[in-house]
C-alpha cells in the first residue's frame, strides 16, 4: 500500500477540491459556475456565527442532538473483549445522521435565495431527510429515485411524499441511486440559476465532498466530547460503515489528528468477491472517475461503471467519497468490507442483546466492530456509529428470512 | 497543425460553414456506425462526432443516453470502437472527432487514449467533463500528437472564463447553446446569436454551436455567426429506427436529414 504523508485537516480539500490526488471536478461546463458559486457562498456561511447559531439550534431542538454514546454492555459480554459504546445516530429525527446535512444544506439554500431544491436518494433516507429539512423550511422538493429502489423502498417514498416532495422516477440505466444522481446532474444544468442540489454523502464534485463532511463532522466532535465525559479519554477504535461514506466521513474527521485512535470503515461485502457481487470500491477497486470526482470506483477495463450488490440499499454504491480514497492510501484509516450473512448476524444479535434495530448499513459497522472487539482488551474502548435506525428494512428482512406478514 | 485546424481554415477562406453531425458507436453496432459515418460524410459532413458509449452521461439527454445504452448492452468495447475509427477514418475525407468521458480515457490511459487516436487516424476528442481547470495535461498530450482538444463553452461560463477557455482550446470551440442537456428543441435561447458573436470577435477559433439544433430554421438562425454547426439528438433519433425501419432505410433517412439542414447552412 502506498503511504502518502500523514493526512492534515487543514490542507484538504485545497483550492482545486483536491485531497491529495482524489475529489477535484469532473463535470459538464454548464455545471461549473453554479459549483463555484456554491463553493463563495459555502465559505461565507461558514464564516457567518448567526448560520452556525441557526444550524446549531435546529440541531439541537429538532433533531434532538446531541445524539447518546451508549455503552453496549450485553453486546460487550457477548463478544468477551473491547467495550462497545454506541454513537446513536439512529435517535435523530427521520432516525438517521442524514437529517444533519439536509438542514445544514437547507439553510444554505435560503442564505443563497433559492425555493427550490433537488436530491438524490437510494434507500429514501437522504430523500426523506431532505423532504423533511424543506418541509421545515418551505421549499420546493423534487426527489429522484430510481424505479429500482421506489419498488423496493416503497413506505420511504410514501413518507417523501406525505411531506410534500415530489418524487420523480428514474428509468435509465441501472434504475437506481447512480442513476438518481445523473438525473439530479441533468436537472440542476438546467435549473442552477434557481435551484440547489442536496447532494446525500460526500461524494460528487467540490465543494460537494466537503459540504457534506463538514455538516457530518457533528457525530465525531460530539463523540470526542462526550468520550471524554463518560471514560475520560478517548476510543481507541472507531467504526463506521461506508458507502459514499458520509456517516463515516462525519465520524472519522474529528479524530483524523487524533493519531491514536483507530479508525476502521467497513464497506459493503454483499455476496463475495466478485465484481457485482459486492459495493467495496475502497477494498476491490481501483482510482477513476464518477460522478464528478476521482476516488475509488468498481469500474470495468474500459471505464464504464460496474453494477454492485448490497442487501443495503444504503451501501448500494460503485463509488466513494474522494477523502475516504486519501485516507485509505495515506493509511490514515483502515477500510475492510463485511458481507450480507455477517451484517444480518450483527442485525440479530444488536437486537436480541440489546434492543435495537440497527439500520442494515450500520449492521456492517456492528459486525466488524463485534468481530474486532472480541481481539481487544477489555480495557479497550470501541465507538461504532449507528448511523440508522432499522425499522425502514423491516420488509426487506422478513424478505431475506423468507417471513411473510401482511 | 490538426486536421481540423486544416479544414476551418479552408472553409474560412471560402466564407463556408461546417455540418457536424453526431453518432453513437456501437447504435445499433460499429458495422453500421461506419456506413452510417461513410454515408454523412458522402452527403457534405464536413466533420463527424463520434459518442463513446458510456454509463453515466450526465450532460446528454434521453436520446444519447438510450443510444449509450442499447450499445452497452450489445457490449461495445473501447477497442473495437477504435478499430472501427481506425478503418473508416482514412475512407472518408472529413476529419473524425471522439466525444467521449475523462472516465473512460483515465481508465485507458491518458496517453495510449491519444496515441491510438494519432496511429488511426482520427483528428481529436471532446471531453464533455473535463473543466478546463483539469485540462492541460490532456492539452498537453493532445498538442504533442497534433490532436485537437476541443472545450467547451456554455451560457452559464462567465466571460472571462470563457477566454481562458478560448486560449486552451484546439480545433474549434464547442459553444454550448443553453444551460441544460442535449436534446432536440423548438426554441434556442434568444441571447444565443449575441452571445456567439461576442465570443468570436475573441478568439481566432472557430467557434462551432451544438446541443438542440435540429432544424433547418435554428441553421439559417446561427449560421451567420458561427463557424459550425452540430447536430446530435436528431441524427441518433433516426439511427435507432434502424431495428423497425432496416438499414438502407435507415442511411437514407439520416442523409435525406443532413441534406434538408446542409440547405439551410451555406
Amino acid at each position: 500500500m502506498p503511504t502518502l504523508s500523514q493526512p492534515n485537516n487543514a490542507q484538504v480539500p485545497d483550492a482545486a477540491g483536491r485531497f491529495g490526488v482524489f475529489g477535484g471536478r469532473y463535470v459538464p461546463e454548464t455545471l461549473v459556475y453554479a459549483l463555484d458559486k456554491l463553493v463563495e457562498d459555502y465559505a461565507a456561511a461558514r464564516a457567518d456565527k448567526q448560520f452556525q447559531a441557526e444550524l446549531d439550534d435546529l440541531l439541537h431542538n429538532y433533531v434532538g442532538r446531541p445524539s447518546p454514546l451508549y455503552l453496549a454492555r450485553r453486546l460487550t459480554e457477548k463478544c468477551g473483549g473491547a467495550e462497545i459504546w454506541l454513537k446513536r445516530e439512529d435517535l435523530n429525527h427521520t432516525g438517521a445522521h442524514k437529517i444533519n446535512n439536509t438542514l445544514g444544506q437547507a439553510l444554505l439554500t435560503l442564505r443563497m435565495g433559492k425555493q427550490r431544491v433537488i436530491a438524490e436518494t437510494g434507500a429514501g433516507q437522504h430523500g426523506v431527510a431532505t423532504a423533511t429539512a424543506c418541509a421545515h423550511f418551505g421549499l420546493d422538493c423534487v426527489v429522484y429515485m430510481g424505479e429500482e429502489d421506489i419498488r423496493r423502498q416503497a413506505p420511504n417514498v410514501f413518507s417523501m411524499k406525505l411531506l410534500g416532495a415530489e418524487v420523480r422516477p428514474v428509468s435509465s440505466g441501472s434504475r437506481t441511486l447512480r442513476d438518481a444522481i445523473n438525473e439530479a446532474m441533468r436537472d440542476w444544468m438546467a435549473s442552477v440559476d434557481t435551484t440547489h442540489y442536496i447532494l446525500g454523502s460526500v461524494v460528487g464534485p467540490h465543494p460537494f465532498p466537503q459540504i457534506v463532511r463538514d455538516f457530518q463532522a457533528v457525530i465525531g466532535q460530539e463523540t470526542i466530547e462526550q468520550s471524554r465525559a463518560r471514560f475520560a479519554s478517548l476510543p481507541d477504535l472507531v467504526v463506521a460503515c461506508v458507502g459514499g461514506g458520509s456517516n463515516a466521513a462525519g465520524m472519522f474527521y474529528p479524530f483524523i489528528e487524533h493519531t491514536a485512535v483507530k479508525l476502521v470503515g467497513v464497506e459493503a461485502g454483499g455476496r463475495g468477491r466478485k465484481p457485482g457481487d459486492h459495493a467495496s470500491p475502497l477494498t476491490y477497486g481501483n482510482p477513476g472517475v464518477l460522478h464528478g470526482s476521482f476516488s475509488y470506483v468498481m469500474q470495468d477495463e474500459d471505464g464504464q461503471t460496474c453494477d454492485v450488490h448490497s442487501m443495503s440499499a444504503g451501501l448500494d454504491y460503485p463509488g466513494v467519497g474522494p477523502e475516504h480514497s486519501y485516507w485509505k492510501d495515506s493509511g490514515r484509516v483502515q477500510y475492510t468490507s463485511c458481507t450480507d450473512g455477517a451484517a444480518m448476524e450483527a442485525f440479530d444479535a444488536l437486537a436480541s442483546n440489546e434492543g435495537i434495530l440497527p439500520a442494515l448499513e450500520s449492521a456492517h459497522a456492528i459486525a466488524e466492530a463485534m468481530r474486532l472487539a472480541s481481539t481487544m482488551k477489555k480495557s479497550e474502548r470501541i465507538v461504532v456509529c449507528l448511523s440508522g435506525r432499522g425499522d425502514k428494512d423491516a420488509s426487506e428482512l422478513a424478505r431475506l428470512k423468507g417471513v411473510k406478514f401482511g | 497543425m490538426s486536421a481540423i485546424d486544416k479544414l476551418f481554415t479552408s472553409l474560412r477562406s471560402e466564407n463556408r460553414k461546417a455540418l457536424m453531425p453526431f453518432v453513437t458507436a456501437g447504435d445499433p453496432d460499429l458495422e453500421f456506425t461506419g456506413e452510417v459515418i461513410r454515408e454523412l460524410v458522402s452527403r457534405g459532413a464536413a466533420i463527424c462526432e463520434v459518442g463513446i458509449p458510456y454509463s453515466d452521461p450526465i450532460a446528454d439527454g434521453p436520446v444519447i443516453q438510450a443510444s449509450y445504452t442499447r450499445a452497452l448492452e450489445k457490449k461495445v468495447k473501447l477497442t473495437g470502437i477504435l478499430n472501427m475509427l481506425g478503418e473508416v477514418a482514412p475512407q472518408v475525407p472529413a476529419p473524425l472527432v471522439t466525444m467521449v468521458s475523462y472516465a473512460i480515457i483515465y481508465r485507458h490511459g491518458v496517453e495510449a487514449y491519444a496515441d491510438e487516436l494519432s496511429n488511426r487516424g482520427v483528428a481529436g476528442m471532446i471531453v464533455p467533463d473535463l473543466p478546463v481547470e483539469e485540462s492541460p495535461q490532456l492539452a498537453k498530450i493532445c498538442a504533442a500528437r497534433d490532436l485537437s482538444l476541443v472545450q467547451l463553452i456554455t451560457p452559464t461560463t462567465p466571460q472571462e472564463r470563457a477566454l481562458r477557455i478560448a486560449a486552451t482550446s484546439s480545433g474549434f470551440i464547442y459553444y454550448v447553446s443553453v444551460a441544460g442537456i442535449t436534446g432536440e428543441r423548438t426554441q434556442l435561447p434568444p441571447e444565443l446569436v449575441d452571445r456567439v458573436s461576442w465570443l468570436r470577435e475573441q478568439t481566432p477559433l472557430p467557434v462551432c454551436i451544438g446541443f438542440g439544433i435540429n432544424q433547418p430554421e435554428h441553421v439559417r438562425l446561427l449560421s451567420p455567426v458561427a463557424d459550425g454547426l452540430i447536430v446530435g439528438s436528431a441524427v441518433v433519433r433516426r439511427i435507432a429506427e434502424a431495428a423497425s425501419n432496416g438499414r438502407q432505410a435507415t442511411l437514407a433517412s439520416v442523409g435525406d436529414y443532413l441534406e434538408s439542414m446542409l440547405a439551410a447552412l451555406n
